[in-house]
């Protein structure tokens, strides 16, 4: 069952498509599931209840062990060596697994490359959007979600949040996926709120829980009332934030139960969607999507239910954001000047799925902060 | 020190008189008392085993699927016994660079650092070169790279003991933070792979420039290197002159000093041996599988190298086995999560265990008649 080029649901993703394949979506996720007995292996790169990345997935896997004929199996805190590659290997050879899904970043060059020609028959499916059609193998494939959508949705909230117009945001490293979540954030603040300012530390590395703590106090002794974050795991984060008594907004999982006072709501994936849809594409006999991204138009990401620190006006206005996110409104309206140099670095408004936004490399004006 | 018994009973064998009664006695008299360190350290682990079965035990699992997963997932079939031995090979390396500061009396820990600017110095090295020299010609100096890398950041740490009296212990580890923010500087700064925008990484070496597998099996070749590194450096320690100063300087700094030893060069020297032997694993983690140097490098292999030497008595060769047991242990450790579905700290707490036992029964050495009785004879 090899699975070839594009699918149904990589067409998804393509604007011209919007209402059919929104209707074959829903047909996907409706279809009985055939008994085809399907293991799935799912590797994590640390522990399943961080109360972030991984625990989004997790909370993916609980979702698919519910679906019939479906057996998961699941291995944490495995590191981006060939550790990982023995892992896959492992639950191949060992508990017959069909479908691996490598969810770090790192597992995918060259360990699931590798392992994807070293198995024909296995599909493997990593969460970060790297397949290359033209070189990779074709039991391969990516899967991601576009969490700024829900950042964006977050900024919406947070701007009406706010009395000090200051937004504190914790970013692990300055790369594409990152920025882009601090850059919708803020868009999703001036929306609501032209006065805000997103104030950014970066902590240089996506686990340094000392590191998240001293920056979220940062932000907080600097006069920001809202705090959120793109780290690992967002718990120390959140914590401090609900400690020192201002807002917070969340980010991968639920961190609602760790600031029962001051969480608006939380960017979150829906990892589900996608491992459900696999498992009946594979049930159905039907080639796996090789490439498959999308945002909150495909049901990918979602926000989290709102907290106490959300008030009416906030939570009518993400309402709202979401709404529009689901039309596929556009967060960045060009032109937008970064805040280094004033420089006009995004020229015209870019549909929220367009590759050119996939290599952002800049803070835009309305962000305090250096990626350098 | 835990370093002192193997030594002592090191420079005991090396000092006995030539004049010895009788060769075959001697014999006798060293098989007796060298049982000892064989005897011990398997009562230490089987006590591990049982303090773990008790802890499985307590929270409902059983010890008995435990032990046969650990045997189904890291020796019973091929794939599992190479996922093992392909998991040991850095283990090996990185104990080594423990080990054999450890012979001349210092505690290094500064592994990690130097697998990682190891890694880093061939991958950057390697670049430049890839499409423009052959492999033939790259792989020598990547490998040349790594070791004189390695070598020379351990290398600072032995230096500064030796010249200003700094705690190696605490150097080496801080070198380690400082070497990994080397790499990450130049990884996410001028030697960025521009095509990897979410992952800093350098440019990949390629397959060609690549070491492979040993032909016929997946594992490495890292693993041959570091048995016969192992062996070469326990020969290197137990039956040379240059071993012999060390472990007389090991044994009493002052008085190698008063026999004239060149100490100050035995200590960086030993320090280097141990930087070249973390280089080396940071070699074959670039050559053998990652193909570029990136922060997953830092792994932690250093770190558990730590554990291995520690556990092997910092002895050369004793080191190969028991970095197969860990290797084994952590190969095993998936297939346990996966079907007992315990979390990945089960396996920690059984290593955890294993060390503080086997740390502990290094106080029952020479407690016992049985390994001495001869031995006494022998000396009154």
């Amino acid at each position: 069952m090899s699975a070839t080029g594009f699918s149904r649901r990589t067409l998804l993703k393509s604007a011209a498509l919007g209402a059919a394949g929104a209707a074959l979506d829903l047909g996907a996720m409706g279809r009985a599931f055939a008994a085809a007995d399907l293991t799935v292996g799912i590797v994590y790169v640390g522990a399943r209840d961080d109360f972030g990345w991984n625990q989004a997935h997790a909370v993916a896997a609980e979702a698919l062990k519910l679906v019939p004929g479906v057996k998961v199996v699941e291995e944490e805190n495995v590191p981006e060596t060939d550790a990982c590659a023995k892992t896959m290997e492992s639950m191949i050879n060992l508990d017959g697994a069909g479908l691996i899904l490598a969810t770090s970043f790192g597992y995918y060059t060259p360990f699931v490359v590798d392992m994807a020609k070293k198995y024909p028959d296995v599909q493997f499916r990593h969460a970060a959007p790297l397949w290359n059609k033209d070189k990779d193998p074709k039991n391969a494939g990516s899967y991601f979600g576009y969490l700024n959508q829900a950042h964006y949705v977050d900024g919406v909230a947070a701007g009406l949040s706010t009395t000090s117009n200051k937004l504190g945001f914790v970013a692990a490293k300055p790369i594409s996926s990152v920025l882009s979540n601090i850059n919708s954030f803020m868009l999703g603040a001036r929306k609501t709120n032209p006065k805000a300012i997103v104030q950014v530390i970066f902590t240089g590395d996506w686990s340094l829980p000392v590191r998240e703590a001293e920056s979220a106090n940062a932000l907080v002794d600097a006069g920001c009332d809202v705090i959120t974050c793109h780290v690992d795991s967002p718990k120390v984060v959140i914590e401090t934030a609900e400690k020192r008594g201002v807002k917070s907004c969340g980010h991968n999982a639920s961190q609602a139960p760790l600031a029962p006072k001051g969480f608006i709501t939380g960017a979150e994936y829906k990892w589900a969607t996608i491992y459900k849809g696999y498992a009946a594409d594979i049930a159905a006999g039907n080639p796996l999507p090789n490439f498959l991204i999308g945002g909150y138009e495909s049901d990918f990401v979602q926000n989290t239910p709102f907290g106490a620190g959300a008030t009416e006006a906030a939570k009518a206005a993400a309402n709202g954001a979401i709404a529009d996110m689901k039309n596929k409104v556009p967060i960045y309206v060009g032109p937008l000047k970064d805040n280094k140099t004033g420089k006009v670095v995004i020229d015209k408004t870019y549909g929220n799925l367009d590759p050119y936004l996939d290599n952002m490399n800049y803070l835009l004006e309305g962000v305090v902060g250096s990626i350098t | 020190m835990s370093s002192g018994a193997p030594a002592a009973s090191g420079l005991a064998a090396a000092g006995t008189p030539p004049s010895a009664p009788s060769a075959r006695y001697d014999l006798g008299v060293r098989l007796r008392a060298n049982s000892e360190y064989v005897a011990i350290p398997v009562f230490a682990l089987l006590m591990a085993a049982a303090l773990f079965a008790v802890f499985l035990l307590a929270i409902g699992k059983s010890p008995i699927e435990f032990v046969n997963y650990v045997w189904r997932g890291g020796f019973g079939t091929a794939f599992s016994l190479q996922n093992t031995l392909q998991r040991s090979s850095p283990l090996i390396l990185t104990a080594l660079a423990v080990a054999i500061p450890a012979r001349i009396g210092l505690i290094m820990i500064g592994g990690e650092g130097a697998l990682v600017l190891g890694g880093f110095a061939a991958a950057a090295i390697a670049v430049p070169m890839v499409g423009v020299v052959p492999p033939i010609v790259t792989i020598p100096v990547m490998v040349a790279a790594a070791v004189l890398v390695g070598a020379m950041w351990v290398g600072i740490a032995g230096y500064l003991r030796y010249a200003r009296g700094v705690n190696e212990t605490i150097s080496s580890l801080l070198l380690t933070y400082i070497g990994i923010a080397i790499m990450n500087f130049f990884v996410e700064g001028v030697m960025r792979d521009a095509s990897n925008p979410n992952k800093p990484s350098t440019k990949p070496i390629g397959d060609a420039y690549m070491v492979g597998y040993i032909p016929g099996t997946e594992v490495h070749w890292g693993f041959p290197v570091g048995v016969l590194l192992s062996v070469a450096l326990y020969i290197l320690m137990t039956r040379t002159t240059f071993g012999f100063a060390a472990r007389v300087t090991g044994g009493n700094f002052r008085a190698a000093l008063a026999q004239g030893l060149p100490v100050g060069r035995l200590i960086v020297g030993c320090a280097m041996i141990a930087g070249g032997c973390a280089g080396l694993a940071g070699y074959f983690e670039v050559a053998a599988i990652q193909g570029r140097a990136n922060a997953s490098l830092a792994a932690g292999y250093g770190f558990t190298g730590i554990l291995v030497s520690f556990l092997a008595r910092h002895n050369p060769v004793v080191i190969i086995p028991v970095a197969i047991m860990f290797g084994g242990l952590v190969a095993s450790g998936g297939l346990i999560q996966r079907r007992m579905g315990m979390p990945d700290a089960t396996v920690l707490v059984l290593q955890g265990l294993i060390f503080v036992v086997l740390l502990t029964s290094e106080t029952l050495y020479g407690r016992f008649a049985i390994f001495r009785a001869g031995d006494a004879k022998e000396r009154t």
